[in-house]
């Protein structure tokens, strides 16, 4: 009986936070209606253009926030990215949440070539703007090792590690805005997707344990 | 290791005034300048100097300069270009991304503090009434010597009663959470973060993140030195005791819900530790009313909202990298205490602080952008800041309670920005450096 009413707890909990933390945009839209944004050449509506801290801020769409960086990489360094590839992987295993901080849904990485010579993408789909978390982006990045890939891209600024202007700079002139995004299930953070999961998980729990 | 002698004294001390001046001037010619400045020299303490002499001292003078202010001394361009471009942009070129919008937009402001003009600011902190007026009296006549150097603005603080301890117009008791610097000499108070590295609030030594960033040129100028946000916040504290009897019936209800806005009881007791009751002898006891955390203590915020002003200043334990988002405060309340059961007098009253930090983007934009003004902070939606926040009236404030949270909506402002700038806060080496600038070498 204890454990059932610790169930019960638990869930009542998990749909409190659930509840509480329902962002205003997913009451606002709808999630359950797959959406698209077509988007002005630049990546920005004229009229509506947010400031951010290092520069304005790309706006939110379907697909939430994300960016999309291509650089040649310096001739030669495809093996660094390979090895950077196995290390991560491991980083990630053995701490699950060491990205956390940047809100992410997804990232690609990804080598291509044109003309003969190899660029590298970067394209990543999180759940804030870049420009909030520059600073915790570097010190991530200095911490696991990532900094590794970016430092065989032609034009990566020196000083990064010291500089995160210089380091948002790279990134802006570097950026590629979409022209159209599309989002499945719009508008929804990482975050509630996994607190939806989670609830789910708590029901199945609490209905077991009713039997 | 820390360079004592030549710090300014507000970095590492607070100073135990009850009164002060903040005095904003603009420079008409550099040579003028330069000649006040070297007349204020001998007033400005060390933090050494402050210490030892802090028993029989009656005012602490503190000196500071916007970039503009900087130029206006004689300092080159090619040095002001090596200054942070935030700093060099100045506090109303980013309003928009401190929030400073609708009624907070410097065109409301009323000190001047907005004008392109604004070059240097005074801080006098007095220890009484007394010492305030002589001082006050001794600078103005200062003034008639160099009249290169006009007043802008003036703005007089005095600590509100009752004088056990401090606190602002809504009275919240105020100064229980500051980092401490590693070398001070301080100890920090359990719960306040351990030492943090000397370069997050100084120029010139290593921070958090490794030896720190280049220095802003010439080095003499910038070595010792820091960067200070000036915010002048008026306080509503009729509209803030209205709102507190709309909300409780009781005066245990009424001091729960200001509890629930700020993170604290107005006693200082943090709600983590008291989520219920009130606790005036843990709000006075710096071993205990700043060691807490959120992340296991009061993750879904049944004690304290996701969203009070102390979870959005601090967040803790549920915050990356918060050795590099820390910020020291100092600073005083303006204007008459309106007495408890008077109407309000329409009087302007508030808070007029300094935050100082060695990068005012990375500390002190980044708190105000991504935590106080940010509506998906924890992912709140319609919610600010309830105190310091930009509210116009339509944002909301979730109070999470079982089985039904509470949903205030419509929250007033409580406060309001009426003032602020950006200001370089040199050593004392490179406020005498400023003083002989122009002239030839000895």
């Amino acid at each position: 009986m204890r454990a059932l009413g610790r169930a019960a707890r638990r869930l009542q909990d998990a749909v409190t936070l659930a509840t509480v933390n329902m962002s205003n945009t997913s009451k606002k839209t709808d999630w359950s209606k797959p959406a698209a944004m077509a988007l002005p050449k630049g990546g920005y509506f004229p009229n509506r253009v947010e400031q951010g801290r290092y520069g304005p801020v790309f706006p939110k769409t379907p697909a939430c926030y994300g960016f999309t960086i291509i650089a040649k990489i310096i001739p030669g360094r495809e093996p660094a990215f390979h090895e950077y590839a196995q290390r991560i992987e491991k980083a990630v295993a053995e701490t699950p949440d060491c990205l956390a901080v940047l809100k992410l849904h997804y990232l690609r990485w990804v080598l291509f070539p044109i003309k003969g010579e190899t660029y590298f993408m970067y394209q990543g789909i999180f759940d804030t703007d870049f420009d909030k978390y520059t600073e915790d982006a570097v010190a991530i990045f200095t911490s696991t090792g990532l900094r590794t890939v970016f430092e065989n891209l032609e034009g990566f600024p020196e000083d990064w590690q010291t500089n995160p202007a210089a380091f948002a700079r790279f990134v802006r002139e570097h950026q590629c805005p979409s022209f159209l995004e599309y989002g499945e299930y719009p508008y929804v953070s990482a975050d509630e997707i996994k607190k939806a999961l989670a609830l789910k998980a708590s029901f199945s729990t609490m209905l077991d344990q009713m039997q | 290791m820390l360079d004592f002698d030549d710090i300014q004294h507000i970095l590492l001390t607070r100073a135990p005034a009850l009164n002060g001046r903040y005095v904003f001037l603009t420079f008409r010619d550099p040579e003028g300048a330069r000649a006040w400045l070297s007349a204020m020299l001998e007033t400005v303490h060390s933090a050494r100097a402050m210490r030892e002499s802090v028993a029989r001292d009656r005012r602490w003078v503190t000196l500071a300069f916007t970039w503009n202010g900087l130029r206006a001394l004689g300092v080159d361009e090619a040095s002001l270009a090596t200054f942070p471009e935030e700093f060099r942009q100045g506090m109303v070129a980013r309003a928009e991304i401190l929030g400073d919008t609708g009624a907070n937009h410097p065109d409301n402001w009323v000190d001047d503090t907005k004008s392109p003009d604004l070059h240097a600011i005074v801080i006098l902190f007095a220890r009484d009434a007394e010492a305030h007026a002589r001082c006050v009296a001794a600078h103005d006549e200062l003034l008639t010597r160099h009249e290169s150097v006009q007043m802008l603005s003036t703005l007089d603080l005095a600590a509100t009663p009752p004088f056990d301890y401090a606190h602002d117009h809504f009275g919240y008791r105020d100064r229980l959470s500051q980092p401490v610097i590693e070398g001070s000499g301080d100890e920090p108070t359990p719960g306040s973060g351990g030492f943090i590295k000397a370069g997050e609030f100084i120029l010139g030594y290593p921070d958090e993140s490794g030896p720190g960033p280049r220095l802003p040129q010439p080095e003499i100028l910038s070595r010792n030195g820091s960067f200070m946000a000036y915010r002048r916040l008026e306080e509503h504290v009729g509209r803030f005791r209205a709102f507190l009897r709309e909300q409780g019936q009781t005066p245990d209800e009424q001091e729960l819900i200001a509890a629930k806005l700020m993170g604290r009881w107005r006693s200082g007791a943090p709600l983590v530790l008291a989520p219920e009751r009130d606790d005036p002898a843990l709000g006075a006891d710096p071993r205990r009313n700043n060691d807490f955390g959120y992340k296991h203590q009061d993750p879904h915020g049944y004690a304290v909202p996701l969203g009070t002003h102390i979870r959005r200043m601090n967040p803790r334990d549920t915050a990356a990298n918060m050795n590099r988002r820390r910020m020291i405060r100092r600073g005083a309340t303006y204007g008459p205490p309106l007495p408890e059961g008077a109407a309000d007098d329409g009087v302007e009253r508030g808070i007029a602080a300094f935050v100082i930090c060695a990068s005012l983007i990375r500390q002190f934009e980044f708190a105000q952008n991504v935590w106080v003004n940010d509506k998906s902070f924890h992912e709140l939606g319609n919610e600010r800041d309830p105190i310091i926040g930009n509210q116009d009236g339509t944002l909301e404030y979730k109070i999470p309670k079982r089985p039904i949270r509470k949903t205030i909506t419509g929250l007033p402002a409580f406060t309001n920005v009426r003032g602020g700038a950006y200001f370089f806060l040199p050593g004392l080496r490179a406020l005498r450096w400023l003083a002989a600038l122009g002239q030839a070498p000895a």
